[in-house]
């Protein structure tokens, strides 16, 4: 435990580093997702080639993505930026499956019945299908904010600083409390990520209350073990 | 792009095909380790899972566990775990193992809970016993659905076991930290690109798999009718997803 | 509900982009970043980088409070990753001041380079570095690549020195990370130059916990270790002699931009000059074994030598 209090100053600089990599990335891809998620509601024959890609972009592994992705952005290895944009593709990976079904959920007669009472298209998917398929939506992004917070230690491994490089030191040192700490760490922001988010969720959707049924069919849902 | 040139090059280099740590044997590693933290991890998990999704019990639990898993950083764990057991492949399995744990338990009791509740009474007032419900016909029914769970941890294990190389002389990831210790861009650029060959290989062998275990009797009408709500309440049901909309 | 909601929505909309933006802003202008880190620093600040190694953090940290107490305005960048990450970022002038190892960076530049000797070595990498940076004086203190065995095979064996190790029947095994097994010194130069054969297996701690726990367990025979490990000696360990200078010395030593003035010249080089082998052994050990700070046991050191 002597080392914890010795370096106080440093675990706090890299929890704030790695809030700054999982935040972003999170809020991107879940921004990203959801319009994507809709065409592959509103437009059938798109469907299949949408969530196929998100699938196939499930399967890159992520040390492979990050080595990958400088290639393609012409961005140093080491550079943040490109684990932002990794971890946002996983996410919107994530997400965009999510959001289909979300919006699918919205009930036919509710939309038809918002079309009857004089809605625009756009009116209606802002003032309808967009608060509607909100819960389900939130779960999604529940699941994201897990596995981006975990996935963003990574990065240490190729020089990217984030609360995983208390684990490569920890190795060097021979330091276990050190990685006991990234870990614990890592899993706090998580779960603090995830408070945060049904908070605002509470916030915008007053009438929302969370539901384990919901995030459990996410979680099925996002783990791919459905048929389709 | 020029580097994505070189990578390829890599790649196809018969020097690199033959001797200690050719490619081909790298991918027999890469592919013996994720099969054997694939067995340990559906021991351990999938009769879990199916008990969980046969008796409705512990479903709350269930979701809790492979919550908290998912967030535990893989990478994490593995270094905690090199730094007592040492170098070799135990801790990369273990860490593996529980990496794959939560989609297989996920794809366990989803794909035994999905069985319309009204199949199960009728079996079950055919005389079947417990034990042939679940072998005959909550397992065959709920096949795709825990085969897909098998095929997200399978994907899960592949993409990771690359970081089994920072702790042990193995699998595809030796080209990955060898490539970046020895400034080789190519080799490094090629080692990740065979990784994600390999898993989506591997993905789309499972795609297969998946449509072929689903019972002839099904396959017809497979999709939402699978998901029909349960006849008897249950101690703990699940509120159909639309539920939450409704309010 | 509709104009409420959508309301709502904007707002959450404008909160999510605003976060978006502060946050990337955030991302981008930390100071790990390669791209934009020293831009907004005033001109006069000198920055201190150090490489992803906790004893080269120490040094790094020694220089830069060395410079504060002589008034200078420093900023520290720790844990740059490894050498092929920082050098473009020092010969891009975003780091000026850097602890380096002398034979290891000639490697880097030289990688076929024949000198083996502390001046040699010295010598041949002032004119080896490119244009805008050099090096200051070299400090006694080294931290150079050496090959490990545990007493009881050095005993059992009879084995002191590399040139021993011809005679041991039983086969060997090279620990070290993965770019040992091409360097100059690696399974190669030990048959060319020792005649011995040894297999490798990769570890990637740099000589680290892995690396001795795979000795000890016997897992691999011989390993590579920094000189300056406090671990050779907690863990038992003989270090072989090199008769035939299979190794480059390598000195501790500072590369530096050209914003590095002579009088910030004179301070790093009195703290090259008081940091000794044995010091530096000794601040590692207070790193891996009592845990300490980088910060506090550079902070310490220059007390003990009353330096500034």
């Amino acid at each position: 435990m002597n080392w914890l209090w010795s370096n106080l100053d440093l675990v706090g600089e890299l929890t704030l580093t790695h809030l700054a990599l999982s935040v972003p990335a999170i809020i991107l891809s879940f921004v990203i997702s959801v319009p994507i998620g809709w065409v592959a509601h509103r437009y059938q024959w798109s469907r299949g080639v949408l969530l196929a890609l998100c699938g196939l972009l499930y399967a890159i592994p992520s040390l492979a993505l990050l080595i990958a992705l400088p290639v393609v952005t012409g961005l140093r290895t080491t550079n943040p930026i490109n684990l932002v944009i990794a971890l946002t593709l996983y996410g919107i990976a994530v997400i965009v499956r999510t959001a289909a079904d979300a919006f699918d959920a919205v009930e036919p007669d509710v939309r038809q019945s918002a079309t009857a009472i004089g809605y625009s298209p756009a009116g209606r998917f802002w003032g309808v299908e967009l608060p509607l398929a909100g819960p389900v939506l939130l779960s999604g992004l529940r699941v994201v904010i897990v596995s981006t917070v975990s996935l963003a230690t990574i990065g240490a491994v190729i020089g990217v600083q984030s609360l995983g490089s208390l684990f490569t030191d920890g190795l060097q040192r021979n330091i276990q409390a050190e990685i006991v700490t990234g870990i614990v760490l890592t899993m706090a922001l998580a779960i603090g990520l995830d408070w945060a988010s049904v908070a605002i969720g509470r916030l915008l959707m007053p009438w929302w209350r969370p539901s384990a049924a919901v995030r459990r069919r996410t979680l099925e849902r996002v783990e791919r073990v459905d048929a389709a | 792009m020029n580097l994505l040139l070189e990578a390829i090059a890599w790649i196809f280099d018969p020097a690199n095909w033959t001797g200690a740590g050719s490619i081909p044997e790298r991918i027999m590693q890469h592919l013996a380790i994720s099969a054997t933290v694939l067995v340990i991890a559906s021991l351990i998990a999938l009769p879990i899972g199916m008990f969980v999704g046969h008796t409705g019990r512990g479903k709350d639990g269930a979701v809790t566990v492979s919550g908290g898993l998912r967030a535990l950083p893989t990478l994490g764990l593995l270094t905690l775990l090199g730094l007592s057991i040492g170098i070799g492949l135990q801790a990369p399995i273990i860490a593996l193992v529980v990496l794959a744990l939560p989609p297989l338990l996920a794809g366990a009791y989803a794909g035994l809970e999905s069985v319309d509740r009204r199949t199960v009474d009728a079996a079950r007032a055919m005389g079947m016993r417990e034990r042939q419900v679940i072998g005959k016909v909550e397992l065959p029914l709920g096949m795709p659905i825990i085969v897909g769970g098998i095929r997200s941890a399978t994907l899960q294990i592949v993409a990771t076991a690359t970081l089994a190389a920072y702790i042990a002389d193995d699998g595809l990831g030796r080209f990955i930290f060898a490539g970046l210790k020895t400034r080789d861009y190519a080799e490094m650029l090629g080692g990740s690109i065979l990784v994600i060959l390999l898993a989506l290989a591997i993905d789309g062998l499972f795609a297969i798999i998946q449509r072929l275990v689903v019972p002839a009797g099904v396959r017809a009408t497979r999709t939402r009718e699978l998901r029909s709500r349960p006849t008897r309440p249950r101690a703990v049901v699940g509120q159909p997803i639309t539920e939450g909309n409704r309010e | 509900m509709n104009s409420a909601g959508k309301g709502r929505l904007l707002a959450l909309a404008a909160v999510a982009v605003g976060a978006t933006v502060a946050l990337a802003g955030c991302a981008s202008g930390d100071p790990l970043d390669s791209g934009s880190g020293t831009d907004d620093a005033s001109s006069d600040t000198i920055v201190v980088g150090s490489q992803d190694y906790y004893s080269n953090e120490i040094i790094a940290e020694i220089y830069a409070q060395a410079l504060e107490a002589n008034g200078f305005t420093v900023e520290t960048q720790p844990r740059i990753g490894q050498r092929e990450v920082y050098i473009p970022e020092i010969e891009a002038g975003e780091i000026d001041v850097f602890p380096e190892y002398t034979g290891n960076l000639l490697q880097y530049y030289v990688p076929d380079t024949t000198a083996t000797t502390s001046d040699d070595v010295y010598a041949e990498l002032e004119t080896a570095l490119p244009e805008g940076l050099r090096v200051l004086d070299q400090s006694p203190a080294t931290d150079q690549d050496s090959y490990n065995v545990t007493k009881e095979f050095s005993e059992a064996n009879g084995v002191t020195s590399l040139a021993d190790l011809a005679k041991v029947t039983t086969p060997l095994t090279l620990g070290g990370n993965s770019e040992l097994e091409t360097r100059p010194y690696g399974p190669t130069g030990l048959k060319e130059v020792y005649g011995v054969e040894v297999g490798f297996t990769p570890i990637e701690d740099s000589g680290g916990p892995l690396t001795i726990k795979a000795l000890e367990d016997g897992q691999v025979q011989l390993v590579n270790i920094y000189s300056a490990n406090p671990a050779i000696s907690t863990s038992d360990l003989v270090t072989l002699e090199d008769p035939e200078g299979l190794f480059l010395a390598s000195n501790v030593v500072p590369v530096v931009s050209e914003k590095v003035t002579d009088e910030m010249a004179d301070v790093i080089n009195t703290v090259s000059k008081a940091l000794t082998a044995e010091d530096l052994v000794a601040l590692n050990a207070l790193s891996v074994d009592e845990q300490q700070s980088a910060d506090q046991i550079a902070k310490d050191w220059l007390a003990e030598k009353s330096l500034f």
